[in-house]
């Protein structure tokens, strides 16, 4: 039995859009240092089971519990709010379009998170910063504004940003989609390293297999709200055990 | 081919050698000619004009003072405003309703009027101390008016501006674990500052000419602004419509070079939106 302390567990997840079930009762754990790759066809509700862990939606029922916190959906009081943004701090995101804030260097964009919400002292901000600059390969490009970076540099970056809050999970939301073909290398690259070399726990919605292959401990096949086949990549790779999960095999591979 | 057509053409050819720059100013040259020939037909008092525009212009004093300090009050109103129509509370999504409703909806100088007439009357109610407080001279009175009336219409920009910012920006700032207050502050108003800058600009130079309406409400000597300086001053010397076209002069001048220093700004905030980082300083785009 995996021995590994459990750094987020999500049970009873469902999430409804008006009429539309995007999930349907999620249950999982995510233990530490494990890089789980979660894969399906659009719709199948992978991004929203992503949004949901960090509050960017509201999971209809269902709990979420990281770092000592647990909570659910619902109305959002004072205290709540509070709650959610504590829960925050412990998930670095990194979404598919970037979002970097245009109007700060790459070097303020990491910083911001520290500084603003950490109140960590802005020299100590600066150091560490640069730090996570470098380990994306991005240091010399620390006092350039995001419109002078490719799209790879703006999402390693992002990268660098999600670190620099030094959270429990990261959690990446189709990390390559938005990026030129010959771009996404790099970008895989620095979150192979961040799973391999530094033991990151990562939450990783990608269509990216080959990659899942070398970086995944885990992979979740989504289908209709649901996780319908899960084992390590090799495992569903040689023998998926549903039709579903072969058709999507072979269209992505 | 007709001569004339020929001689029509001649001149096209030598129009297009002579560089749009040189062609600007002698436009701008022949309407200053032809206000000079105007100056002349009605007999303007020129020498008049030169001996008080000194006098008049010094009325830009309390002329900057009351726009700088309207404006100012119409920035808090407009950002108040502006969040509150994007609030989901009924009650800050109500008053901000109100309050662009009715400032919008009814005429500025009605404004002043009440301001300066209608608070003093609702003091006699309170204790001395609200009375006194509610009685105001002309030239607060009408910073109170024009920056509530301004900060009413710029609500719809400082709205606009907010809304120009993408919803995912303000979702990576929540996603890092910021207040709505530290996203706000930190991420969404830079930018929405950049769009919300250029129509601020034209609504301070709206604003400047507006400041002639505190005429209406009398002032005391030290308080003159440049239209009731011009008032007063061409009523005594039976020059009023000199005094008139000194005062226009005064306001073209001060919104001519307002808007130099606007231009400067807008170039200044588009640092990190525009690629070649040198480019930044001289607009460039």
């Amino acid at each position: 039995m995996d021995e590994r302390p459990v750094v987020l567990k999500i049970e009873g997840l469902r999430k409804v859009f008006g009429k539309l079930e995007v999930l349907k009762g999620i249950d999982m754990t995510v233990r530490q240092a494990e890089a789980i790759v979660i894969c399906g066809r659009s719709g199948s509700g992978k991004s929203t089971l992503l949004r949901c862990v960090n509050f960017l939606e509201d999971p209809t029922e269902g709990t979420i519990e990281l770092a000592g916190m647990k909570l659910g959906g619902g109305h959002r009081t004072r205290g709540k709010r509070e709650s959610i943004r504590q829960l925050r701090t412990h998930a670095g995101m990194v979404f598919q379009d970037f979002q970097l804030f245009p109007h700060m260097t790459a070097l303020g964009n990491v910083m911001e998170g520290p500084v603003t919400v950490k109140k960590v002292d802005e020299e100590e901000a600066r150091a560490s910063a640069l730090k996570y600059l470098d380990q994306v390969g991005l240091g010399e490009k620390a006092d350039e504004y995001p419109i002078r970076l490719s799209g790879g540099q703006k999402q390693r970056v992002a990268i660098a940003r999600a670190l620099a809050m030094e959270p429990d999970v990261l959690l990446f939301d189709e990390p390559t989609s938005a990026l030129d073909p010959e771009l996404t290398g790099e970008v895989l690259a620095v979150m192979k390293s961040l799973s391999i070399d530094h033991h990151k726990t990562m939450l990783i919605v990608t269509h990216e297999m080959a990659f899942a292959r070398e970086a995944a401990d885990r992979l979740l096949f989504f289908h209709e709200g649901l996780i319908l086949e899960e084992g390590t990549p090799e495992e569903i790779f040689a023998a998926p055990k549903f039709e579903e999960t072969r058709r999507f095999i072979e269209a992505v591979l | 081919m007709t001569d004339k057509e020929t001689r029509m053409e001649a001149l096209a050819q030598a129009s297009a050698s002579i560089p749009f720059r040189y062609k600007l100013s002698a436009v701008w040259l022949a309407i200053f000619g032809l206000v000079a020939v105007l100056f002349a037909v009605a007999r303007f008092d020129t020498d008049w004009m030169l001996e008080n525009v000194g006098y008049i212009a010094v009325g830009l004093r309390t002329t900057v003072i009351i726009a700088a300090s309207a404006i100012l009050l119409a920035i808090v109103m407009a950002l108040l405003g502006a969040l509150g129509r994007l609030s989901k509370n009924p009650v800050f999504f109500g008053l901000s309703g109100f309050y662009t409703s009715f400032f919008r909806g009814t005429p500025l100088i009605v404004q002043m009027f009440l301001v300066y007439f209608g608070l003093p009357q609702l003091g006699r109610a309170g204790p001395t101390w609200l009375r006194d407080l509610l009685i105001l001279d002309a030239v607060p009175a009408g910073i109170l008016a024009l920056g509530l009336n301004y900060g009413a219409y710029m609500t719809e920009i400082f709205r606009a501006g907010i809304q120009s910012v993408g919803h995912g920006q303000a979702e990576a700032a929540g996603a890092l674990g910021m207040s709505y207050s530290q996203t706000m502050r930190r991420v969404v108003l830079p930018q929405a500052v950049r769009v919300i800058i250029p129509p601020t600009g034209n609504e301070f130079i709206a604003m400047m000419k507006d400041t002639a309406l505190v005429s209406f409400l009398g002032a005391t000597a030290s308080q003159l602004e440049v239209f009731r300086r011009a008032q007063l001053q061409g009523r005594a010397d039976n020059r009023n419509l000199e005094a008139f076209v000194v005062s226009a002069a005064v306001y073209w001048v001060l919104t001519t070079i307002f808007t130099y220093f606007q231009g400067r700004l807008e170039r200044k905030l588009s640092t990190g939106y525009i690629r070649d980082a040198s480019a930044a300083g001289r607009g460039e785009h």
